[in-house]
């Protein structure tokens, strides 16, 4: 290996490559070619940073200098002053926005200074397509240490003490999981990973496996060895192409060095990895439906028991695991299961990471203790809500989730509490919500979401909520009636109890959680005909105020639908007929001579 | 739906496509992957010809392809526009950028122009989060678009 003096490490995350990332890379490797530096300079494109607010971002190393928002016009400043002269692009570093302080080196932000990096750990710092450099990082020794030193056993015992549960949403103990499919008798069994991550909004799994891809690899070839399994399928969805190119590189890498295949490191263990595509159905995250989906059925969940750890893929005894689960494992190995089970609170251990989006400051990938407040969260490490407005609510859990106020604000996140709170884990995503979102049509943009992935297969979901839908519909359009509140939560309830997978059981959980936290909300709608945040534009009206319009006419010649008319230097009006509320008018006039009723 | 007369080579494409799955009933999401990456969608004259490679009723094979939104029965536009209404996106504002795209463009969600120049589907997060709202017209992301930007956007595939 090239013993580099400075290495360029610029992200290749989803985000950050649609803003340009690659040809900044190439442009970087022309300039540093063309200067005479190649030898001494690497640029390496990594992982997700985490800090996709503020992407693209490119570090420099050994002096940890952190740029954000890179074009790939920047690169020829950053060559010549940073790599050549020592200086630094001042006007490419992260500023503070609490004191307008720039901050050169990552660990000094606040969006990083909480945060403990487990399942993140190499994302941002390894060349994914790159297995040397996870093997730098102590990638399999935990495979190579469990193979020659440890029985299933005390592995599984390991596992079982850190307290690691289940990160893609129901927390199960992932111990437990292992064991009890280990002690299922039968000649043929699989380990699956489950990366069809389909909540919107959350992206941790995507960026593990296109930043990191090694340590799931290695992570289940140990569940195979602890289960008695030598074949393991990864299910992932078709709409993460990068993530696949990145996983076929590492399983091809891998198997090149005796790490995966047969007779792994002369042990007589053999475990073979390989792909299965997901096609888009958002119900194939509950393990039996993605079971059958792997088969090449309809990704109809069935009852359980059967639990997959006794009859799963081809009815043999199968252990599905999510991303996050298995990327954690490595780390728990390597350090040992009580250095993580001090890490987070009694019930929930260790790390949990979070797709921080929505109406916040820094949108992106984070990674914090068990038991860290959301108050910490969102305005510590997201740099709190956008354009200065006031907090309304965070969605956790997805559709199956909930949402939680400000009341919320100081409770430490874990499995648990986030149950009481009437709100879930899930897979990690956080949505923060502003003043100017609607809650009613938070919850109908959910109920949208799950009629359309209602597989159909039970009436209380494929029925059940169409007409939650439709009442919420009808409440966004100014024509509920007061007894529909009362109808939603009953058939809420109804649904939560009768339909047969979780999919179906959670998915009145947004309007509950809403109801519950905001119904003076819901009660405006119905009962005042009004949207407070006036985001229902069935209930908004535009109008001009004729001693304020000055006929500049700049509405006019803005409006998309020729709904304005009026003479120069006379008041406009707007044909409310035409009018189709986009708010556009508005937020054109400079006198302040529309109101928005 | 008017019936299509495959043509012979197309014929021949899908059954070698099933063929390198050994033809395989357990197989067959990976072949509409294939076939679809090929053809562009799956019609049910397609449908017909997997459904007798791998032995097992066209029903079923219909059945899975209408239950996955990524397998499409209808031909897309030569620009697929795809507006990401993940829940990142929603609340910045994504179902006005889709409202200007289907009154600029004439269509609904899931059709084509008449020209068979461009058309609309939603995608639930493509996990440019940091870039809400995301606009992909086919490989290429756009990210923070506003309603005001689509017109742009649009002209730029409109004379190629």
């Amino acid at each position: 290996m090239t013993d580099y003096k400075m290495h360029l490490l610029i992200c290749g995350g989803t985000g950050c490559k649609a803003s340009e990332s690659d040809e900044i890379k190439k442009r970087l490797n022309q300039l540093i070619h063309d200067l005479g530096l190649a030898d001494e300079v690497q640029v390496v494109l990594t992982g997700c940073f985490g800090f996709c607010e503020k992407g693209p971002i490119v570090k420099v190393l050994p002096d940890n200098t952190f740029y954000v928002q890179v074009t790939p016009n920047d690169v020829v400043e950053i060559v010549e002053e940073h790599i050549v002269k020592g200086r630094l692009v001042k006007r490419l570093l992260y500023t503070d926005p609490t004191n307008d302080e720039q901050i050169s080196d990552s660990k000094g932000m606040d969006f990083y200074k909480k945060q403990i990096r487990i399942a993140l750990k190499n994302c941002g710092f390894i060349n994914p397509e790159n297995i040397d450099e996870y093997i730098a990082r102590d990638g399999y020794q935990a495979l190579g240490k469990c193979l020659s030193e440890r029985t299933p056993e005390e592995v599984i015992k390991e596992v079982k003490d850190s307290g690691l549960r289940g990160r893609g949403g129901g927390g199960f103990p992932t111990g437990l999981k292992w064991e009890i499919t280990k002690n299922v008798e039968n000649d043929q069994k699989y380990v699956v990973c489950n990366a069809d991550e389909g909540d919107p909004g959350a992206f941790m799994d995507r960026s593990i496996l296109e930043g990191d891809p090694h340590s799931v690899l290695e992570a289940m070839a140990i569940c195979g060895y602890c289960i008695g399994a030598d074949k393991g399928l990864v299910y992932i969805r078709a709409e993460y192409p990068l993530a696949i190119q990145r996983l076929k590189i590492a399983i091809k890498q891998a198997e090149e060095y005796g790490l995966i295949g047969d007779d792994i490191l002369g042990t007589g263990f053999n475990f073979h990895i390989e792909l299965r595509y997901g096609a888009g159905a958002f119900v194939c995250g509950e393990e039996t439906a993605l079971i059958h989906s792997m088969e090449g059925l309809r990704g109809e969940p069935t009852f359980k028991p059967p639990f997959p750890s006794v009859s799963g893929y081809m009815g043999k005894p199968t252990n599905v695991n999510n991303v996050e689960t298995f990327a954690n494992i490595p780390v728990i190995l390597n350090k040992g299961a009580e250095w993580f089970s001090k890490i987070g609170t009694e019930k929930s251990k260790g790390t949990k990471v979070f797709a921080l989006a929505g109406k916040i400051n820094n949108v992106g990938l984070i990674e914090v203790p068990m038991g860290t407040t959301l108050r910490e969260v969102i305005y510590d490490i997201g740099g709190g809500i956008k354009d200065g407005k006031e907090f309304k609510a965070v969605q956790t859990g997805g559709p199956s989730g909930g949402c939680l106020t400000k009341d919320f604000l100081d409770l430490p996140i874990d499995y648990d509490n986030l149950l009481a709170s009437g709100s879930m884990m899930g897979s990690g995503g956080m949505i923060v919500m502003d003043e100017n979102d609607c809650m009613v049509s938070i919850a109908k943009f959910y109920l949208d979401f799950t009629l359309e992935e209602s597989c159909g297969k039970c009436t209380p979901c494929r029925v059940g909520n169409k007409r939650l839908y439709e009442l919420l519909d009808k409440i966004t359009q100014g024509k509920g009636e007061e007894q529909d509140i009362e109808k939603l939560k009953e058939l809420s309830v109804v649904i939560k109890d009768t339909a047969l997978c979780g999919l179906g059981q959670t998915s009145p959980n947004p309007v509950l959680s809403t109801i519950k936290n905001f119904e003076d909300e819901y009660k405006a709608h119905v009962l005042d005909g009004k949207c407070p945040a006036g985001q229902c534009k069935s209930l908004l009206r535009y109008d001009i105020v004729e001693d304020l319009c000055t006929g500049c006419t700049l509405c006019f010649r803005n409006c998309p639908v020729g709904a304005i008319s009026g003479e120069r230097r006379q008041p406009h009006y707007i044909d409310q007929t035409l009018c189709i509320k986009c708010g556009v008018c508005y937020e054109k006039c400079k006198f302040n001579a529309i109101t928005l009723t | 739906m008017p019936k299509i007369k495959l043509a012979e080579n197309t014929v021949q494409l899908i059954k070698d496509i099933c063929k390198e799955f050994e033809n395989k009933e357990s197989e067959l999401i990976n072949v509409l992957h294939q076939v679809q990456s090929k053809l562009g969608y799956l019609p049910a004259e397609v449908q017909e010809v997997i459904a007798k490679e791998l032995k097992t009723s066209v029903a079923k094979v219909y059945g899975v392809v209408t239950f996955y939104s990524f397998f499409t029965m209808i031909p897309q536009g030569e620009n697929p526009i795809s507006i990401c209404m993940g829940t990142a996106c929603y609340v910045r504002g994504s179902e006005q950028v889709l409202n200007e795209f289907k009154r600029q463009l004439k269509v609904e969600v899931g059709e084509s122009t008449e020209d068979g120049k461009f058309s609309i589907n939603c995608l639930r997060c493509v996990g440019a989060c940091g870039l809400a709202p995301v606009v992909t017209v086919g490989e290429k992301v756009y990210g923070r678009v506003a309603p005001t930007d689509v017109k742009k956007i649009i002209a730029e595939y409109r004379n190629h």
